[in-house]
């Protein structure tokens, strides 16, 4: 009965005179329904497009960055490296040691800008998740769908550094192509917490910067980036153990030039990740919820 | 002519009402010689902001010494230092990186400060609806840029000691030396960023100062490169800051040192002119 | 000189000794084609709440920045005080309190600090700056709210600091970019009753707004302004005795009917506007003009008859919401 009522209400007005010409809207039962399946696609697809607007910062970053790191430290570095070191890197060369590495922390660079400004953004600044929570989207969706976009980013920008390396020729492996999973997996892994604890601030007081120097950058330079964990004395070593560049840049390492590590220890990676992906799922959820929902 | 003020109200002493001193005082039309308030109003904000945030600022080069020079320099080994002696890896990257972050610094300070401030804060109007002209503020926020760089440089330099990186008193002298160089980037960053409407603009920042952290002779050498590459390199502003550092770092003093002061001298004044000229034309239109 | 253009000097005649604060003649901004402000006149005494009126875009905020000498006006002349503002920014803006259309408060300072800081950009000395800045808390009765992040005030609350602090110079000329919009009645009039104190106090205040009842309830005189031009000078109570009637009915017969109703009301009140979703009779009686349309057997969904306001002259001047 209702629904009927409903229905034919929303027909009319897509047949008034002011909406002449377009096609009715559907029953808001059907928008629900669509929504309950797909609404974490339809806000990333609202993330994705907000980003073609710098979508050539972004590709031309993604070439560029690989570009100046892979010859800076690949090729100019080398040079000292490879020179005054005999094997000190599991017999590859220095730009295919670093190569890798570099690839999965430029995830994960990228994670620590996407999960934390944004998030602010669409809580407080410019309140960008109240819109589409005034639609049948759920909180939870949003915070998936942002997610789902970023790991769209991951992918692009894996795969062009890819390309990248490919040019410098330090992707000795034919399974090198596994690395861009490898990076959205471990980008995540950092973003996915990230998100959460983002969408906890409530008021900007640095926060962020904090995160960049206190975080992010020691797990770039202590996670075996540009040297092999072992080089570092055991008191700063573990900071390597906790950091999903490490686990990740492990991993690399074995499909893009062979490194040999014992099954149990690339299963520790692969766990490690994982369970850094969903608990910081479940913690971004609810924060979400929360949030939102006051 | 002169309009007769009808309320002119006299202190206590005797002497004009405050607001009258100001009214009576004579200005530039650029510049009003209250650059100090511009400096006073930002260590107010300082002040009440998470200071931490800017303390920690000095650490980030830190963690670059530890991790390439304890990490790295055990596989490196000695490297040839400017006086052509053998140094350490530390001590050869060490004043290179307190030059990019006096670079980095003094660029973040002028451009994505700025930026905010003039587009989203909305602050230079407020202030330029007073006495203040854009001269006041560009010194003003230089300045503080300069005072930031200053207290980072200090640390840094203490930290050098600690790991005991510094072989010469000259080395001291890296401190001013490291204001230097983020005066010139500080004097032209802010003129630049005059001319970026958007964050996406913004973000070229970045495309020009990743690869100048890399290539100038930061890590390794500029002998590794071809020469036509080397040439470029040395047109830019860091390696020539870089170079000046390490040259002070072990106290190797020679004419090529003019050269790179030069440099950042004229880099300013340059910096300076470009930045008052655009400041006059964005808020004086 | 454009017809409308009202010539410099109409001085009330009942002020004859009070002296000129703000002088503008044939005064012109133009961006590139765009003129946006095109041969204004305007004498203003001190002591005078004087308006600019007009929808947005029509070049009040251009003139208001012209006067506080951070926009260059392309042609003709302006003092402030005597003082050129292109060439005597500085000195001009000393005597000038602003208030801008957005508040730009200082975020990252507190609510007091505020007021001090801005002070110190006068090159006030801090010895003046206390006691004055917390005389003007009390004023904008925001005195609990001293130690309180600006970004925690409520919007009237912002408006009213906003205010505060452009009197923290003491200034004789307080320039006003539409002070009360977006504020909730409520706000407004604790605004309006703080802007009445200032002018009791002889601040000459100039004021932009698009809201009728914001002009007539500050202003002495005001100008009406539409794409960059003046349409006519005087105060409240004679422009809308020059350009409209006592009353008006407003009707509104749905929005199929409104604009087909003009013809079989001719004859009715002095004058009729059509609009998209009313119809406006002017007439000196107004309840009697809404007897003869009920007389002719027109039956309107809603009728209303009220006294004539700003508005009016607006629409009378600009004509710009005229359908016929």
């Amino acid at each position: 009965m209702t629904e009927n009522v409903t229905h034919r209400e929303t027909a009319a007005l897509g047949e008034g005179p002011s909406t002449a010409g377009s096609t009715p809207a559907h029953a808001p039962e059907v928008s629900a329904a669509r929504v309950r399946r797909w609404g974490a696609f339809y806000y990333a697809e609202k993330v994705l497009r907000a980003m073609r607007s710098y979508v050539w910062t972004i590709v031309l970053y993604s070439l560029g960055q690989p570009a100046a790191y892979l010859f800076a430290m690949g090729v100019g570095l080398a040079t000292l490296v490879d020179a005054n070191s005999t094997n000190a890197f599991g017999g590859v060369s220095y730009i295919v040691f670093i190569a890798p590495a570099l690839l999965v922390s430029a995830a994960v660079m990228t994670a620590s800008g996407e999960f934390t400004y944004p998030v602010m953004d669409g809580f407080k600044w410019r309140r960008v998740y109240y819109g589409p929570h005034a639609t049948p989207i759920t909180p939870q969706q949003i915070a998936a769908g942002h997610i789902m976009a970023i790991a769209v980013r991951f992918a692009v920008q894996s795969v062009l550094y890819l390309l990248v390396m490919m040019l410098f020729g330090a992707t000795p492996s034919a399974w090198s192509w596994v690395l861009v999973p490898i990076a959205i997996l471990t980008g995540l892994s950092f973003g996915v917490p990230l998100l959460a604890y983002a969408a906890s601030v409530r008021e900007d007081k640095g926060q962020f910067p904090m995160v960049m120097r206190f975080i992010v950058t020691p797990l770039f330079l202590f996670s075996g980036t540009f040297f092999p964990l072992d080089n570092l004395p055991l008191g700063v070593r573990w900071i390597g153990w906790i950091s999903p560049i490490w686990h990740g840049t492990e991993l690399g390492r074995g499909v893009s030039y062979g490194y040999q590590e014992p099954l149990w220890l690339i299963a520790v990676h692969l766990v490690f990740l994982l369970v850094l992906v969903i608990g910081g799922w479940h913690l971004a959820k609810k924060q979400f919820v929360r949030r939102l929902g006051q | 002519m002169s309009v007769q003020d009808s309320r002119t109200l006299l202190t206590t002493d005797g002497g004009p009402h405050p607001t009258e001193q100001v009214r009576r005082r004579k200005y530039g039309p650029l510049y009003s010689r209250n650059a100090r308030a511009v400096v006073a109003r930002g260590l107010m904000a300082t002040k009440s902001s998470n200071w931490t945030v800017m303390a920690s600022g000095f650490l980030e080069p830190v963690l670059f010494l530890v991790a390439m020079g304890v990490g790295l320099g055990s596989v490196v080994g000695s490297v040839q230092g400017p006086g052509g002696q053998e140094i350490s890896y530390s001590a050869y990257i060490a004043p290179a990186l307190l030059a990019v972050s006096a670079m980095n610094g003094a660029v973040y300070d002028s451009t994505w400060n700025v930026f905010f401030k003039m587009n989203f804060a909305k602050l230079y109007q407020g202030m330029l609806y007073t006495s203040l002209g854009p001269l006041d503020v560009a010194i003003g926020e230089i300045f503080l840029a300069l005072l930031r760089g200053l207290l980072y440089a200090t640390g840094f330099t203490a930290v050098m000691g600690m790991m005991g990186l510094i072989t010469s008193p000259w080395a001291l002298l890296m401190v001013p030396a490291s204001v230097l160089i983020a005066f010139g980037f500080a004097s032209f960053g802010m003129g630049i960023t005059s001319f970026l409407k958007t964050f996406q603009q913004m973000d070229w920042v970045n495309f020009v100062m990743l690869p100048m952290f890399l290539f100038s002779a930061t890590f390794y050498p500029l002998s590794v490169y071809p020469e036509p590459v080397q040439w470029l390199i040395q047109a830019m502003p860091l390696w020539h800051g870089v170079e000046l550092l390490r040259q002070l770092s072990v106290g190797s003093f020679g004419p090529i040192m003019l050269v790179h002061v030069g440099y950042y001298v004229v880099m300013i004044g340059l910096g300076l002119m470009l930045t008052t000229g655009r400041l006059r034309s964005l808020f004086l239109k | 000189m454009h017809p409308h253009t009202v010539p410099a000097a109409s001085l009330p005649a009942d002020a004859p000794a009070r002296k000129i604060v703000i002088s503008a003649h044939n005064l012109t901004k133009s961006y590139g084609d765009f003129t946006a402000v095109d041969g204004i006149s305007f004498d203003v005494p001190q002591g005078e709440a004087f308006g600019l009126l007009g929808p947005n875009g029509a070049g009040k905020s251009t003139t208001m920045k012209m006067i506080g000498g951070v926009s260059q006006r392309t042609s003709g002349d302006l003092r402030i005080m005597d003082l050129d503002p292109g060439t005597h920014g500085p000195e001009v803006r000393a005597h000038l309190g602003v208030v801008p259309q957005q508040d730009n408060l200082d975020e990252e300072l507190r609510v007091r600090d505020n007021l001090l800081v801005y002070g110190r950009y006068f090159g006030l000395p801090m010895s003046y700056l206390r006691p004055k800045a917390d005389e003007l808390l009390e004023f904008a009765q925001l005195t609990e709210k001293a130690k309180a992040k600006v970004d925690d005030l409520s919007g009237g609350m912002k408006r009213r600091l906003t205010i505060a602090r452009s009197l923290i110079n003491e200034p004789r000329i307080l320039l006003l970019d539409e002070p009360t919009t977006g504020l909730d009645p409520q706000a407004r009039h604790i605004l309006w009753d703080r802007l009445f104190r200032l002018k009791e106090q002889g601040v000459t205040l100039i004021l932009t707004t698009h809201y009728m009842d914001e002009a007539e309830q500050l202003c002495d005189r005001l100008i009406v302004v539409d794409k960059g031009r003046i349409m006519a000078e005087g105060t409240p109570a004679n422009l809308i005795r020059d350009y409209s009637t006592r009353e008006v009915v407003e009707l509104r017969f749905g929005s199929e009917r409104n604009a087909g109703i003009g013809a079989e009301l001719g004859g009715i009140g002095d004058r009729l506007e059509t609009l998209p979703d009313r119809v406006l009779i002017y007439a000196h009686d107004g309840e009697a003009a809404l007897e003869q349309v009920i007389a002719r057997g027109l039956r309107p969904l809603t009728s209303l008859v009220r006294r004539s306001s700003l508005e009016d002259v607006f629409l009378r001047l600009t004509g710009r919401s005229l359908v016929d």
